[in-house]
């Protein structure tokens, strides 16, 4: 608890945000993560949102897409990390290792983001879809007006972990080549130095929180309204338990029998 | 008029949803396809607008082959209303019934006060039009999904077991809408059902159908009801059972102008109007109007 | 390649400690998740407030709490047991979710026929709820198993070996077998424990050949009614 409270002291103290020649600074790393970061998502959302959406729509690719994820799910950040890190050569204007760490961050952010794309589009409820195409829209116009808001709620989700997948993986990327967050955790273990360990650990994981945070009101009220609003009655009760994981389950009685 | 000529729907685990069907459909009538589950029934309807394309054959509404239009233009100039109404649950009411009117570019003002006009066609107060389809009973998303299909104003409207997913007493409600509606409006309506009864309630003409959409019998109510043409027929209306074959009952003296009748069961059933022990006669009532007083629609071919 | 099999006892070696830090948290964490679930899924403050604390502690990347836990058990950095404890944290964390999705979905009516035919509450936690319930905690715990396996790498950062340790030693003399080795060990790690998670789940839910809940549903409303 006292290393804790000293972690704290250590992180409110003016000095250490700025770079010095022993140490890095909080300002610095901090910003550097969340570049990294913000890039990395920003990729990973501009590739896996398409093909998320394809296969959420046409149903087609699922298989191979739960296959690629569960296989990109397994591999370990680390290793794939340092192996990309000492694969990649410097690339003229771009430094070697930076595109590295971005390709890495965006592989390991994929299956999320995958993944939340088309489960978000695979629980509208597939009447309503029909509907919509039964009355004249294009496939576009029910993708982007059916399919996408009502799906909302899990693309978001999605997005979600995402993030924390990538700030995880950045936290990581430290040891290796980028000056982030993680650094003063990594340097503080190397030094011995417990202070500066939990300070960068308490660092990060109130970055961590703190996006969490905000992607979570983003999700609440991304959810269009009319969707959780009310219970129909007088339609004749089907045997149906929860269908969407946030839902808790009617109690049987019957409503308007 | 919508015409089927020897439309089959192959599918490709070999099960044929629809052998060989020919039929025309008349405008301005309506007419259902009855028949259990499986028959194909609904993949006929759903091949009207093009949601289901047929493996061989062709389908024409007023002598133009459909194959030829484009779906979604199709499916815009045809109302289509299905079991669970299928509203979209982000969209209010009134954004629901206007989504057609939306689609084909009527500016929004024109758009919303057609849709209100829709609403009180269907008997709805215009108040729900700023409620979600969730907070609505299910009689009544079912009559936002009829209005929703009239809102274009198209010439076919194509429902599919509309009713079967309400309550019975909200059912004969909606039935009775159906035919108020139609006599109003006077389209051309093809509808889906498994429900005998609720065939020959609406349909001016009815086609009971078979697996495959083999055509059992098609015809009035009333001549099928007079002359089952097979023992298929007979027993999915039940002509021996329940309602459908009454008697007089002997053992109850005639009241004046009234003989009681009892069905198979021995249950009294009705009455039958007898004045001076002659029996009345009557005339079975139109669905729809015969003849037509407005300027000729497309699908008077 | 010959690289690999000169240096085999020692990829063994970190191999065997790999397993021995990540089996532990996969057991202990399902076993619990599977109580604290199911609380979850009937009791909504437990909702709450469960799910929102392992949020929390998911939302924390791994090195945070490998480094986080030893601070507040007060082990030493360098005890595996904290790598351990952590990773059991995270497996729950998962986990928890899963289990709470998987029991509430279970259908209401056949729970209520459950009751009705007389089966007391731990009965048909057992008979009914669970075997239920279980094809979807058999999805989350092979995501689990997964998830651990990868995450024990990691250890390696903190000085605890592991597979991750591979990796570390490898990039700083820049020599790509041993990263390669690490690598792939660890994916044989986890597909082994696939296949077996996958084999038991055949053997204890034999209806479950597809995970159609459907036929499930009907053979437990079978059984509740045989």
């Amino acid at each position: 608890m006292n290393l804790i409270l000293q972690g704290f002291a250590w992180i409110f103290d003016g000095s250490h945000w700025v770079t010095t020649s022993t140490s890095a600074g909080i300002g610095p790393a901090l910003v550097q993560h969340l570049i990294l970061t913000g890039i990395s998502l920003v990729i990973t959302a501009i590739i896996g949102l398409p093909i998320g959406f394809y296969i959420g729509h046409f149903g087609k690719g699922r298989s191979a897409a739960i296959l690629t994820s569960n296989a990109l799910r397994a591999l370990p950040s680390v290793g794939l990390l340092t192996v990309l890190i000492l694969a990649i050569p410097f690339i003229k204007g771009i430094p070697g290792s930076y595109l590295a760490d971005v390709i890495v961050f965006v592989l390991l952010g994929l299956p999320s983001m995958l993944a939340g794309a088309y489960a978000g589009l695979e629980s509208v409820d597939r009447q309503t879809i029909d509907a919509a195409r039964a009355i004249g829209m294009t496939e576009w116009q029910i993708l982007t007006k059916v399919e996408i808001p009502l799906g909302a709620q899990l693309i978001l989700g999605g997005i979600r972990s995402t993030t924390l997948q990538i700030v995880a993986t950045v936290t990581i990327a430290s040891f290796l080549t980028q000056v982030t967050l993680g650094t003063f955790i990594i340097d503080g273990l190397n030094q011995n130095n417990y202070v500066k360990m939990i300070g960068g650990a308490i660092l990060v994981a109130a970055l961590a929180l703190l996006l969490d945070g905000i992607l979570a009101l983003v999700q609440r009220f991304a959810s269009p309204r009319g969707v959780s609003r009310g219970t129909t009655k007088d339609k004749r009760n089907t045997a149906r338990g929860a269908t969407h994981a946030s839902t808790q389950p009617r109690t049987p009685i019957t409503e308007g029998n | 008029m919508i015409e089927f000529k020897s439309v089959s729907k192959l599918y490709p685990d070999g099960t044929h949803a629809v052998d060989d069907f020919s039929v025309v459909i008349p405008s301005r009538k309506t007419t259902v396809f009855v028949g259990s589950s499986g028959c194909g029934k609904t993949t006929l309807l759903r091949m009207i607008n093009r949601m289901v394309d047929p493996t061989a054959g062709v389908i024409e509404i007023d002598g133009d082959d459909i194959a030829a239009t484009e779906p979604v233009h199709l499916r815009r100039g045809i109302g289509y209303v299905m079991q669970n109404s299928g509203l979209l649950p982000h969209r209010t009411v009134l954004d629901n019934v206007a989504t057609v009117l939306f689609l084909t570019k009527v500016p929004k003002p024109q758009a919303y006060e057609r849709a209100n006009e829709l609403l009180d066609t269907v008997g709805l107060d215009r108040a729900l039009g700023k409620r979600y389809p969730g907070e609505l009973s299910g009689g009544q998303q079912q009559r936002v999904g009829v209005a929703r299909g009239l809102a274009a104003n198209p010439n076919i409207l194509l429902m599919d077991e509309p009713f079967g997913a309400v309550d019975p007493i909200v059912r004969v409600d909606l039935q009775h809408e159906t035919q108020r509606l139609q006599k109003e409006l006077d389209k051309t309506i093809v509808f889906v059902t498994h429900d005998i009864d609720e065939a020959f309630l609406l349909g001016d003409q009815v086609l009971i159908l078979e697996k495959g959409a083999k055509i059992a019998q098609q015809g009035t109510p009333e001549e099928i009801l007079a002359n089952p043409a097979s023992d298929f027929v007979a027993n999915f209306i039940g002509a021996d059972r329940g309602k459908r074959r009454l008697t007089v009952d002997a053992n109850v003296k005639p009241n004046g102008n009234d003989l009681v009748l009892i069905d198979a069961g021995g249950y009294a059933a009705g009455v039958i109007s007898a004045p001076e022990g002659k029996l009345a006669v009557g005339t079975a009532s139109p669905k729809s109007r015969s003849v037509s007083n407005k300027t000729s629609q497309a699908g008077d071919a | 390649m010959e690289w690999v099999w000169e240096n085999f006892s020692t990829i063994w070696g970190y191999t065997l400690d790999h397993i021995g830090l990540s089996v532990p948290p996969i057991i202990v964490g399902f076993v619990l998740s599977i109580p604290l679930g199911y609380w979850t899924s009937k009791s909504r403050v437990a909702r709450s407030v469960l799910l929102t604390i392992f949020s929390i502690f998911y939302t924390l990347p791994a090195l945070v709490l490998f480094v986080l836990v030893p601070v507040a058990l007060g082990l030493s950095i360098l005890d595996p047991n904290n790598v351990i404890v952590a990773l059991t944290i995270y497996a729950i964390a998962i986990m928890i979710r899963t289990a709470n999705d998987a029991f509430a979905s279970v259908s209401p009516d056949v729970r209520e026929s459950a009751r009705a035919v007389g089966y007391s509450a731990v009965q048909r936690f057992f008979r009914v709820e669970l075997p239920l319930a279980g094809p979807v905690l058999l999805a989350g715990i092979r995501v689990v198993s997964v998830s651990t396996v990868s995450l024990a790498t990691i250890g390696g950062f903190i000085g605890i070996p592991s597979l991750g340790s591979l990796f570390l030693t490898g990039f700083q003399i820049q020599f790509f077998p041993e990263i390669w080795s690490g690598i792939i060990a660890v994916l044989i790690i986890a597909g082994v424990f696939d296949l077996i998670l996958v084999g038991l789940g055949r053997l204890l839910l034999p209806w479950n050949r597809r995970a159609s809940r459907r036929r499930a549903a009907r053979m437990a409303a079978q059984a509740v009614t045989a």
